[in-house]
Parts: C-alpha cells; sequence; structure tokens
C-alpha cells in the first residue's frame, strides 16, 4: 500500500495542472456544500432561538397607571396558555435602549427614561398562541401598540426550508459534477499512461498494483479540496464573526461552535472519500482494461 | 519446460499460428527466425498470455497457461521476462527506477529492491547510468536497460521480440552477448528475429516459421 501510495503521489506531482484543476473543482464543489450546511444550521438555530421565546410585548400609552398594568398582568397570568408575564419600567426600558446602544453616545444622549412607554412581556407555551394574546391586548385601552415576533418564526421557517431544498438540490448536483470530474480527469491520466499500464501488466504487476494509485489520487482530490474549503469556511466565519456578531448577538449563534466545525470537517470528508473513490473506482472500471 | 500442443490462432479467417507443436527444455537458447507476419511475435504473446490461443495447449512448467485464471496470469508474467525491439522503457523514470518497476510490481522490499536493481545494473554494465533518463542514453544503452528490467527479477524464461531490429551491429552484438551469458546462468532465452549473423553465428536451436507454421526446427541450425 506504501507503494501505491508512492506511485499517485508522483502521478500527482508530475501532472501539476490537472491535479490543481481537479483540486479546485473539489474546493468549490465542498466549499459551496459547507456554506449551505452552516447557512442552513444557522437559519435553524436562529428559528429554534425565537420559538423557544415565544413573546408578545405590549407597549403602554403614556400616563398609564402601575394599577392599570397589574390588572392586565393579573388577567393575563389566569390564562392558560400564558407562562410567564414581566413588567418593564421606565428605567428598566432605558437600561436596555442604554445597552443597545452603547456604541453610539450621541443616541444615548437624546434619550432619558421619561419619553420611553413602559412594557409588558408576555410568553406563551407555543408560538401560535401569540397572535390570540395579541389580540386581547390590543382591545385594552391603555395598550398603545403590541410586537408579536410571529413573523419572523413564519419568515424563519420559510428561509430555513427554502435554504434547505436548494442547498439540498445545488449539493447534489455539484456532488454528481464532481463524481464525474473525478472519472474525467482520473480517465484522462489513465489513457495517458495507457503505455506504462501496458508495461506493468507485462512485468506482472497484479491489478489492484495497477489501480490502487489512481484510485488514491482520485481521493486525495476530493479530501483535500473538502479539507481546504473547511479551512476557507472557518477562517471566514471566524473573521466576520465580530461582525455578524452586531446583528445575530442575542439569537446566540456566534462564535460558532468548534465541535460543529470538526462535525462539519468530519463529515466533509467523509463525502469527499466517497466522491473521490466513487469517482475514480467509476474511471478504473469504465477506462482501465488489466 | 514449455511445451506446444497442437497450437493455432487465428485473427478472424486468417491463420496467425498453424497447427504448432514444440518442446522448449529449461535453458535452451531459441532463435525463433522467419518473415514479417510468419507468427514469431504472435507465439511469445501467447507465451506472455496476452493472447490465447484459438487452439490447442500450451505448457509452462507444467501449467497449462491456456487455463490459468486472470489472476494468476501475473504470477505467470513475473517468471517470464520480455525485452523489445523498441524498448518500451517509461520516459519520464530514470535506469534505475525503469529497472526496480520489475520487483516493485512483484511486492519486493525496498531494501532488497536496490540490492537486486544494483547488481543487475553492474551486470549489464550500466550501473554509472543509473540516474539518468531514456532519452539521455544511446540505444545500445536503452536495450541493455530493457533487458535489466526483463531479468532483475530472476524470471526462468527471457522472451526477446527482435531486441536488436532498430540498433547497429556492434551495439547489437553487445546484446545478444548479453543474451547469452543470462542464458549461461540457466535461463531459458526465445528470441525472435531477422538477424541472419547473429543466428548463423551462435549455432543455436533455430526454429522457422513460414505463414504461421514451422517449417524446420534445428538443432545448432542456421538462418537461411
Amino acid at each position: 500500500m506504501n507503494r501505491s501510495f508512492a506511485f499517485a503521489r508522483r502521478n500527482i506531482r508530475r501532472t501539476p495542472f490537472q491535479a490543481l484543476a481537479a483540486l479546485m473543482i473539489m474546493f468549490l464543489t465542498f466549499l459551496a456544500l459547507q456554506v449551505f450546511i452552516i447557512l442552513a444550521a444557522g437559519s435553524q438555530a436562529a428559528l429554534r432561538y425565537f420559538e423557544s421565546k415565544p413573546q408578545v410585548i405590549a407597549f403602554f400609552k403614556e400616563g398609564t397607571t402601575n394599577q392599570d398594568v397589574l390588572a392586565i398582568e393579573n388577567a393575563l397570568s389566569k390564562e392558560t396558555k400564558v407562562t410567564n408575564t414581566k413588567f418593564v419600567s421606565k428605567d428598566e426600558a432605558l437600561a436596555i435602549y442604554q445597552e443597545k446602544n452603547k456604541n453610539d453616545p450621541a443616541l444615548l444622549e437624546l434619550v432619558t427614561a421619561n419619553i420611553l412607554p413602559v412594557s409588558l412581556e408576555i410568553s406563551t407555551k407555543e408560538p401560535q398562541d401569540l397572535a390570540e394574546i395579541a389580540e386581547i391586548l390590543k382591545r385594552e385601552p391603555v395598550v398603545s401598540d403590541t410586537i408579536v415576533p410571529e413573523d419572523v418564526v413564519q419568515t424563519l421557517t420559510s428561509v430555513t426550508s427554502i435554504i434547505r431544498i436548494v442547498g439540498s438540490i445545488t449539493v447534489g448536483f455539484l456532488m454528481i459534477f464532481a463524481t464525474l470530474v473525478i472519472v474525467m480527469i482520473i480517465g484522462f491520466k489513465i489513457r495517458l499512461k495507457r503505455n506504462e499500464i501496458e508495461i506493468m501488466r507485462l512485468l506482472g504487476a497484479s491489478p489492484s498494483f495497477i489501480r490502487n494509485p489512481f484510485i488514491l489520487e482520485g481521493i486525495f482530490y476530493g479530501v483535500a479540496g473538502a479539507a481546504l474549503a473547511w479551512s476557507l469556511s472557518y477562517s471566514l466565519l471566524w473573521y466576520f464573526t465580530p461582525f455578524l456578531q452586531g446583528y445575530l448577538g442575542e439569537v446566540g449563534l456566534l462564535p460558532v461552535n468548534f465541535l460543529f466545525m470538526l462535525e462539519l470537517l468530519g463529515s466533509s470528508l467523509i463525502a469527499a472519500f466517497i466522491v473521490g473513490s466513487l469517482g475514480s473506482f467509476a474511471a478504473v472500471r469504465r477506462y482501465l482494461k488489466i | 519446460m514449455i511445451i506446444f500442443e497442437s497450437v493455432s490462432k487465428k485473427f478472424g479467417s486468417l491463420p496467425a499460428l498453424d497447427n504448432i507443436s514444440l518442446d522448449i527444455k529449461q535453458g535452451e537458447f531459441v532463435f525463433i527466425v522467419g518473415p514479417s507476419g510468419a507468427g514469431k511475435s504472435t507465439l511469445l504473446k501467447i507465451l506472455t498470455r496476452e493472447m490465447l490461443p484459438t487452439n490447442g495447449k500450451v505448457t509452462v512448467n507444467h501449467v497449462d497457461i491456456t487455463k490459468i485464471k486472470d489472476r494468476d496470469i501475473p504470477h505467470l508474467r513475473r517468471k517470464v521476462g520480455v525485452v523489445f525491439q523498441d524498448f518500451k522503457l517509461l520516459d519520464d523514470r530514470t535506469v534505475f527506477e525503469n529497472v526496480a518497476l520489475t520487483l516493485e510490481a512483484q511486492g519486493k522490499a525496498d531494501e532488497e529492491i536496490v540490492k537486486m536493481v544494483e547488481h543487475t545494473l553492474k551486470l549489464v554494465e550500466i550501473w554509472d547510468k543509473r540516474n539518468l533518463f531514456p532519452r539521455q542514453l544511446s540505444g545500445g544503452e536503452q536495450q541493455r536497460t530493457a533487458i535489466a528490467r526483463a531479468v532483475v527479477g530472476k524470471p526462468d524464461i527471457v522472451l526477446a521480440d527482435e531486441p536488436t531490429g532498430d540498433l547497429d551491429p556492434k551495439t547489437a552484438w553487445g546484446v545478444i552477448q548479453l543474451l547469452n551469458e543470462i542464458n549461461s546462468w540457466g535461463t531459458t532465452v526465445i528470441m525472435a528475429t531477422h538477424n541472419q549473423e547473429i543466428v548463423n553465428t551462435l549455432k543455436r536451436r533455430v526454429i522457422v516459421l513460414k505463414t504461421g507454421k514451422i517449417t524446420r526446427d534445428s538443432k545448432e541450425g542456421k538462418y537461411e
């Protein structure tokens, strides 16, 4: 087997442009695969985050007394669909505002606790109960506005679904394309080396001695391409984490879990091994008659 | 050692070998002579199992090679070294690597390969050219490399298909002397040739083929 590795290494080294082309195609294929997986996992995690926090926020009109809010809170607590309520005072609202805008002093200067409304955050057991609770709140004369994240959940659900479908189709197509590219390159190399193969046969080389280097070469292109793609996708993700955290800070997706990235690397390498070996096996079966 | 029993080979309706029977003993040096298209190369290709005869039986070391399974063909070929007219060396490998390929194909260990290749290259007197590529060698040196590759695995039989065809007379003699020496170790040498001078000077067994038939088989024969 060591000799097969040495022969495969020599085959790659002596045709550097073909090797580079094959490697680039595998790299792009697995980069696309990993980007789709990261997007799908990210949107799934965001969806879970929003689903785990089914919450309606009711803002109260200026002049609403604590008794008015308490009465509504008591009424809601009798609803079986409601799991929790939380009163947010003007001072707490200011603290939240200040935390969110701590990097923008101009915004902080203009706002005081007085201009912020008091609010009530109501959590429900299920996301689909949010609309019903929001309707109850809207009927209260002291409530000025309600925010229901149901739309966010619906949008995220459709986005996740689209990413999954488009991702699966694209990745499936790219996998087939990558396999065919391996078949083509290994097939080409077999034809290029037909004299050498013929000589090896006459020298008494076993079929596996002749075939193995070609199969290892196909596997190398797949595995190396996948590893390179993973390195790039992880580097980009790591580089853009501070920027993305500004948008996704609360969702808690970033920094990305290293274990998840290791799983991504492992699954990519397995997929690459399968693509590489399938492609080279097919080429050997098709073009290498021993 | 090698027995052909009523062997025929046809390509379509054209006979390349027609009911050939012959017996070659261990350690013999045999010339196969005859005009182009007489069936010399076909006979050699049957011995390496590159071809199967249409009819008949071919035995090498008591094994009917027409009946062996595909997976056993490499084992047969390890016992039969082949030298070609056009050398068939790999251009992208050095002399050493070309010769080592035989042993690598046989699964020998690296240390053993180094020893055996060194020994063989010294024997054929091209050890000093071991790091050169075939294009950097003369025709005679290329054929010596090809002979080294054929014999490095210590085969029982060496088949040489017109090995002097592309060489000048002086170089051709060098190659013949080398094959003669290999034969002196007890290796059976079967050589297909057109070279009348070599056949007549060496005075070894001569089998004459014409249109696929043996027309003469004589010890210490001549090429007339």
